[in-house]
């Protein structure tokens, strides 16, 4: 059951940020700014500590690979050496002396599944109060949490998402409850004791945002702005007119006064954060899309988005991407319009498709949500292929989070982030067998060692479980 | 024994009439009978009026049937889902179309799904429209630890949806017990033996009857609880919350329990099955989503099943008002579990049964619904291919032998944004 970014945005655990004392007083360097404090840990505080585990130089061969690209290969080779893919292709690709072999026949490779929208670790499981971490909820603007500060790296639901799911990286936002819900992190699905060692080298931040219903609801039964959508509209363009503001002076000889909320804004309007907007209906998407222009940012994703079909012409023609479920509906009255072609719909337009979870179930289980969106086009006579449906949770997330350059796709040179499936991903028949974070064999279902157990179900009952 | 009596009457069952009265031949295709016997290719369902008169191969075509060509196709019973709150919620979070609880009433055991069953909602055409023909329909709790009566509804077109009313009293013991109860699992048990002993002491002489406890509706809908007339669901997920449930027939022996959810069921299997107690469970809980779901695995029901345990498919407080959709994933996912190392699931025939016969035969309604055995009611699906797969899509739907429509909200908005841009007239137009 899912109460997370679509309705649980009551409670409000108090954020403390303290450990951010010692850069208070210290001017913002700007990018064009090199006169200042210009440091890496002052540019990128909490910055990544993650490197790719060892790997072993290994060979798939005989396997139908979907590259993430919409290209397919039947009876194909995929060879990855020093945690990079090296080499793609047929029967003809070469593999060099000593790799490790892995017949495919039979099987599947995908590249590491990418979920765009995930509460991993802000909401973890067990979901009692304690954890609920996602939602500032004690004001409509909070642009300075950082969804980070709020992930539990011992959350079950990361070695699921791997294991059944074959996740290699994700996106963590803050909840809905906020116009301004705070920056959001892209990590790589790796076990660690630290976010820090989890997060993604060089991936952009993300900014959640959030319109319509729950905003207006948290706020207005508090009687305060918001409780309209005009409210919500009202908010957030006074907000942006102050980080203009902000960035004036930032630009000016006189930098101000540090300003966390601030700086995140100016992030997004400086084009180096990229906004990730939870939205419902058409009508608000195209607000939505309005507000950006008045202010000079880009939409990277619409998040839920369950009515872009009703527009899905306008949003290819914007370029902007939807991160949508394949058939969720009903749960709000916002939602009540969705319908399962939304997918293909959008991608008959040429519009950017997504599929996301937003649930730590169904994270388990996002190519069946992919082949089911894809099935439900197919009956209605979209043409898509197979492996354009694996392209909506593998290449399009990525490039949706600034990170398509990295991984994504099985290009030579990018990560070996790679799943092995024991048949057709798009089957309910099949589930990952092995799984590779930048070249690490880190999920083996043959083998019992090869399977994470987070901290919090060592010493419980079902530690371990195939689960 | 009069009440009872009132009861048994008022539940007697409301099977919608066949319409049409024709004799239909479906040809041609796999057809799968449902009890967990295996998909029979190039079979013949014959249906008379509104029910089943023969599956299999070989089967004599009455001359006067209207044929429908199944070849290529699969031919199944209508999914029957095992635990839902399907046609209570039209929108989940507009309070005025939520059914589901009723947490400013007086009432708790009393209140009754029967007179809130939309059969126009759009969930349940929704539902329809996936092959979803039956479903077990549930209150859920608000004030107390009981939620009232539950149904088995169909998912026909229909204004009568009432398959079986009060079909079973719902319960929560577990976590939501606790809460329910005021706030620990010993208020939940005292609770629940308290409200049986008041209904007993109505039943004993109902003029007398004076509870600060509960209500005369209340104790006189607990009294076939209590004598094991009437179901009891209850809704548990830990381990220890089942044992102390199984517990219960020390001091009720007549009660008939059939758990839900039972995400650690499988740590108990062999006392749920030694009780002979069955189990709606939940197919892939496999997070600790609270600490009563610490053991929760996918394996759960196969490791159920291999014990001994009658089991099939519920999806309680899984989008079980909006989303009875996913009962075929949720089985085949069970059979993919077969190819995962040390991991236990169900075989194909066994998953199908766990959304079609399964669910019918844990409710008491095995003769009658849930497979297509001769005299069953004629709730048919035709489907595309294998059932349990993601493509697959559904072709035609039959429910007491009557084919239903198809359409739905969902299905008008996607022909109206099939081109999204208006054409010589706004969209409002396009019907």
């Amino acid at each position: 059951m899912t109460t997370r970014g679509w309705l649980a945005v009551a409670v409000a655990g108090a954020l403390a940020s303290g450990c951010a004392a010692t850069a208070a007083e210290r001017d913002t360097a700007s990018a064009s700014d090199a006169g200042s404090d210009t440091s890496e840990s002052a540019k990128t505080p909490y910055p990544s500590t993650y490197t790719p585990y060892p790997s072993v130089d290994t060979a798939i061969t005989g396997v139908t690979i979907f590259d993430g690209e919409g290209g397919r290969i039947d009876n194909g080779v995929l060879f990855m050496s020093d945690g990079k893919v090296r080499a793609i292709g047929g029967t003809e690709t070469e593999i060099p002396a000593g790799a490790m072999q892995i017949d495919g026949t039979g099987k599947y490779v995908t590249p590491g599944i990418i979920d765009i929208h995930s509460h991993l670790g802000d909401y973890p499981t067990p979901s009692v109060a304690a954890h609920n971490d996602g939602n500032e909820a004690t004001s409509p603007v909070t642009p300075q949490v950082w969804a980070e500060h709020s992930v539990w790296p011992q959350d079950p639901g990361f070695s699921r998402a791997m294991a059944n799911g074959g996740i290699t990286s994700l996106q963590i936002l803050p909840g809905s409850a906020n116009l301004f819900g705070g920056r959001a992190v892209t990590l790589k699905n790796i076990p660690a004791r630290t976010v820090q060692a989890m997060k993604f080298p060089g991936a952009p931040y993300g900014m959640k945002m959030a319109c319509g219903e729950n905003p207006k609801r948290v706020y207005g039964n508090r009687n305060r702005l918001p409780s309209t959508r005009m409210g919500n509209l009202a908010l957030n363009r006074q907000t942006w007119i102050d980080a203009q503001d902000y960035q004036k002076k930032m630009r000016s000889g006189k930098p101000p006064k540090r300003n966390l909320a601030k700086e995140t804004l100016v992030g997004v309007l400086e084009g180096e954060i990229l906004v990730h907007n939870h939205c419902y209906r058409a009508d608000e998407l195209k607000q939505i899309i309005d507000m950006s222009k008045e202010f000079g940012y880009k939409v990277s994703a619409f998040h839920h988005a369950v009515e872009s079909y009703k527009i899905a012409d306008i949003l290819a023609e914007e370029g902007i991407c939807s991160a949508i479920w394949a058939d969720w509906w009903g749960f709000k009255m916002e939602a009540y319009d969705a319908i399962p072609e939304n997918a293909a719909l959008l991608h008959q337009a040429g519009a950017c498709t997504v599929i996301h979870s937003d649930d730590e179930n169904q994270i388990q289980r996002l190519n069946q949500e992919a082949a089911k969106a894809m099935a439900d086009g197919r009956a209605m006579g979209v043409e898509i292929s197979d492996a354009t449906a694996i392209s909506w949770i593998t290449y399009n997330p990525a490039k949706a989070m600034g990170i398509a350059d990295q991984t994504g796709s099985l290009k030579p040179g990018k990560m070996a982030d790679v799943v092995l499936w024991n048949g057709n991903p798009l089957s309910v028949y099949s589930r990952p067998e092995k799984v590779w974070i930048d070249g690490a064999l880190l999920f083996d279902s043959a083998d019992p060692s090869r399977r994470p157990v987070s901290d919090f179900e060592l010493g419980q009952p079902g530690e371990g479980d195939v689960k | 024994m009069k009440h009872l009596v009132t009861i048994l009457a008022a539940s007697v069952s409301l099977l919608a009439s066949g319409a049409s009265a024709e004799t239909l031949a479906i040809t041609g295709g796999t057809v799968v009978v449902g009890d967990g016997s295996a998909p029979m290719e190039g079979a013949t369902v014959i249906l008379r009026d509104d029910k089943v008169v023969a599956a299999g191969r070989n089967i004599t075509i009455p001359a006067n049937a209207r044929r429908i060509d199944a070849t290529g196709k699969w031919v199944t019973p209508g999914i029957f889902a095992g635990f839902s709150r399907v046609g209570l919620i039209e929108v989940g979070a507009v309070s005025q179309t939520n059914d589901a609880n009723a947490s400013g009433s007086v009432f708790s055991a009393a209140l009754d799904v029967q007179y809130a069953v939309n059969p126009f909602a759009s969930p349940i055409s929704v539902s329809r429209a996936a092959g979803v023909t039956r479903a077990v329909v549930s209150p859920s709790t608000s004030s107390n630890i009981f939620g009232g009566f539950g149904a088995i509804i169909d998912l026909g077109q229909d204004s009568r949806p009432i398959t079986r009313a009060r079909a079973f009293q719902f319960v929560e013991l577990g976590e939501t017990g606790h809460r329910r109860a005021g706030g620990s699992r010993t208020a939940a048990h005292i609770l629940f033996r308290a409200m049986l002993n008041e209904a007993r002491n109505h039943a004993s002489n109902p003029a007398r009857f004076d509870s600060d406890l509960m209500k005369a509706s209340d104790a006189r809908a607990l009294l076939p609880v209590l004598n094991g007339s009437t179901r009891l669901l209850v809704h548990v997920e830990s381990a220890n919350d089942i044992l102390k449930v199984l517990d219960l027939r020390k001091d009720f022996p007549a009660l008939k329990l059939v758990l839900v959810g039972a995400s650690e069921g499988w740590r108990v299997a062999e006392e749920i099955a030694a009780a002979r107690v069955p189990v709606l469970a939940s197919a892939l809980n496999d997070l600790p989503a609270q600490f009563e779901q610490l053991a929760a695995t996918q394996s759960n029901i196969g490791r159920m099943k291999r014990a001994g345990v009658q089991v099939a498919i519920g999806m309680i407080n899984d989008r079980d008002a909006h989303q009875l959709r996913y009962s075929m994933q949720y089985a085949g996912n069970l059979v993919a579990l077969n190819k995962v190392p040390r991991a236990s699931g169900l075989s194909w025939d066994e998953a199908f049964a766990a959304i079609s016969s399964g669910p019918a035969e844990i409710m008491g309604m095995g003769a009658r619904l849930g497979s297509l055995r001769a005299g069953r009611q004629g709730d048919v699906v035709i489907w595309t291919g294998d059932p349990l797969e993601l493509t697959t899509q559904v072709d035609k739907v039959f429910i007491d032998g009557v084919e239903q429509s198809l359409s739905n909200r969902q299905e008008r908005l996607r022909e109206r944004y099939r081109n999204p841009a208006p054409g010589a007239l706004p969209k409002a137009y396009d019907r």
